[in-house]
């Protein structure tokens, strides 16, 4: 029984948990989610830039999305991280006079995750039939008003549970930003935990962290599921008879 | 059906080519304004790249456009693709739009109307082919039929001066043929100028004016459809005709 004991004492601490809880709701929550929607709004608009140019007909456009994308995909999300948040700190402090890396936190996660979303959405709108594309034309569209109003809504709809997922990764990457070292009040949910466990010497905390990631995370998950199926069978609405050809060929219709 | 202002349409020697695949080899076509030309021909002579360069889909290599007489190669192609109603063999209404949307997207953002003017506008239209009570509901749920008569509404709400149809029956049931074929043979009578893409050896003969049978990229023989389908001159439009009818 000494073992458990142990193990429950290190893992399950509840006075430590207590201890760590408030500032986990009050400062780490809010700051997860700000990395992790502030990364996520802006990225996806790289994203968005990113595919359009994935896709264009211009090879210079082209390709400079293709090594942006395959320069941010490739690299570790942490060194990027400590490569933006450190390199470019004298440049932020030079243009803003601000000495806060928790900026260049937001940065390093829109580029990393402006790649990621740019192939999402790349796949969306290159998966939307070319007819469409071809019946905005015909109606005297230009290739940039059927790309906004026809295209891309529909390549968007398509993806919408892959972006979900991506968000999924970005709430869980925004941990990575403790590299560079956050003053207090900007330190997210890891590395509260992080630092309680520290002080601490004792894991609980981390563990409290973590259930706080899965209270966000499995909901999202559950919701990606959700709206997968409803994209793939639709509302339940039946299909109505052709009138004008109803009364010729019921037979036909099977 | 109303009456249209319709114009006349011209090809000139039209020539394109994909890479090394020669796939208009110098075709003319005339349309007079009001009446409907048909074009036939195997799959693969051209027929459906034909109606796409002569509303610049894709540019001609060589040749000329005519409409009412003046060549509309250097106008905007945006501008040209106005004038030209398109509806298509797979439909291609926008699936995330509603059927009043549909008709009515292109009036708003290209004509500039209002949102109520473009309302009204794509109701009327949407009556016209029969579809007017289907205004909120989404293309997925409608027939195939009804789906390509919206198409149609679509096009005709611009007011186009030519209509081209690419093959708009083939993809549909056949008991659903009928109602599309009663639509474009009310138009072709009420004086639009069409040039309708066909298999529907029918139509081509008791509705359009001329018919041109096309092959392997070139017009073979051209002519009024007694011609054509009672007296055809050719060994390939004879070997054509025995086929599909």
């Amino acid at each position: 029984m000494d073992l458990l004991d142990q193990l429950g004492e290190t893992f399950l601490n509840w006075e430590e948990m207590a201890k760590v809880v408030p500032s986990l709701l009050t400062v780490g929550l809010p700051n997860t989610l700000i990395l992790a929607l502030a990364s996520g709004i802006l990225g996806s608009l790289l994203g968005l830039l990113l595919a359009l140019m994935g896709i264009s007909r211009n090879p210079v456009a082209r390709w400079a999305a293709r090594i942006y994308t395959d320069l941010f995909r490739g690299l570790p999300a942490i060194l990027v991280i400590l490569v933006i948040g450190i390199g470019l700190s004298p440049i932020a402090r030079e243009l803003t006079g601000n000495r806060n890396p928790y900026p260049l936190g937001i940065l390093a996660l829109t580029l990393i995750a402006g790649a990621y979303i740019g192939e999402i959405f790349r796949s969306g709108i290159q998966s939307v039939e070319k007819g469409q594309l071809e019946a905005s034309r015909a109606l005297g569209f230009s290739y940039g008003k059927s790309m906004r109003l026809v295209v891309v809504p529909q390549g968007i709809r398509r993806v919408l549970p892959a972006l979900v997922n991506q968000f999924i990764s970005l709430l869980k990457d925004s941990s990575l930003v403790f590299v560079l070292g956050l003053a207090a009040s900007d330190r997210e949910i890891f590395r509260i935990g992080n630092d309680a466990m520290a002080n601490t010497g004792n894991l609980s905390p981390l563990v409290a962290a973590g259930v706080l990631y899965l209270i966000l995370t499995v909901p999202l998950t559950h919701f990606v599921n959700f709206i997968d199926n409803r994209l793939r069978t639709g509302r339940p609405e039946k299909k109505e008879p052709d009138e004008l050809a109803a009364p010729i060929g019921k037979g036909a219709q099977a | 059906m109303t009456e249209f202002t319709s114009g006349t349409l011209t090809g000139k020697n039209l020539h394109l080519s994909f890479g090394h695949n020669h796939v208009l080899r110098g075709i003319d076509l005339h349309v007079e304004k009001g009446t409907t030309a048909s074009v036939i021909g195997p799959s693969g002579s051209g027929k459906s790249t034909l109606l796409r360069v002569m509303n610049r889909l894709i540019e001609p290599d060589q040749g000329d456009i005519l409409l009412d007489g003046r060549s509309v190669l250097k106008d905007n192609p945006d501008e040209l693709r106005q004038r030209i109603g398109m509806v298509f063999q797979q439909f291609n209404l926008f699936p995330h739009k509603t059927v009043l949307d549909n008709v009515s997207l292109a009036l708003r953002k290209l004509r500039k109307l209002s949102k109520d003017e473009a309302r009204a506008e794509a109701l009327e239209q949407l009556d016209l082919v029969g579809l007017k009570h289907k205004a909120d509901a989404r293309p997925a749920n409608l027939s195939g039929g009804q789906q390509q008569r919206v198409a149609i509404a679509r096009a005709l709400a611009m007011k186009p001066e030519v209509m081209f149809f690419d093959e708009a029956t083939s993809a549909l049931d056949p008991e659903l043929v009928k109602g599309v074929l009663a639509l474009m043979t009310d138009l072709a009578k009420g004086g639009m100028t069409m040039v309708v893409v066909t298999h529907e050896m029918g139509f081509s003969r008791n509705v359009s004016d001329t018919v041109t049978f096309m092959d392997a990229g070139v017009v073979v023989e051209s002519g009024p459809p007694e011609q054509i389908f009672t007296a055809p001159a050719t060994d390939r439009l004879k070997g054509f005709l025995s086929d599909v009818l």
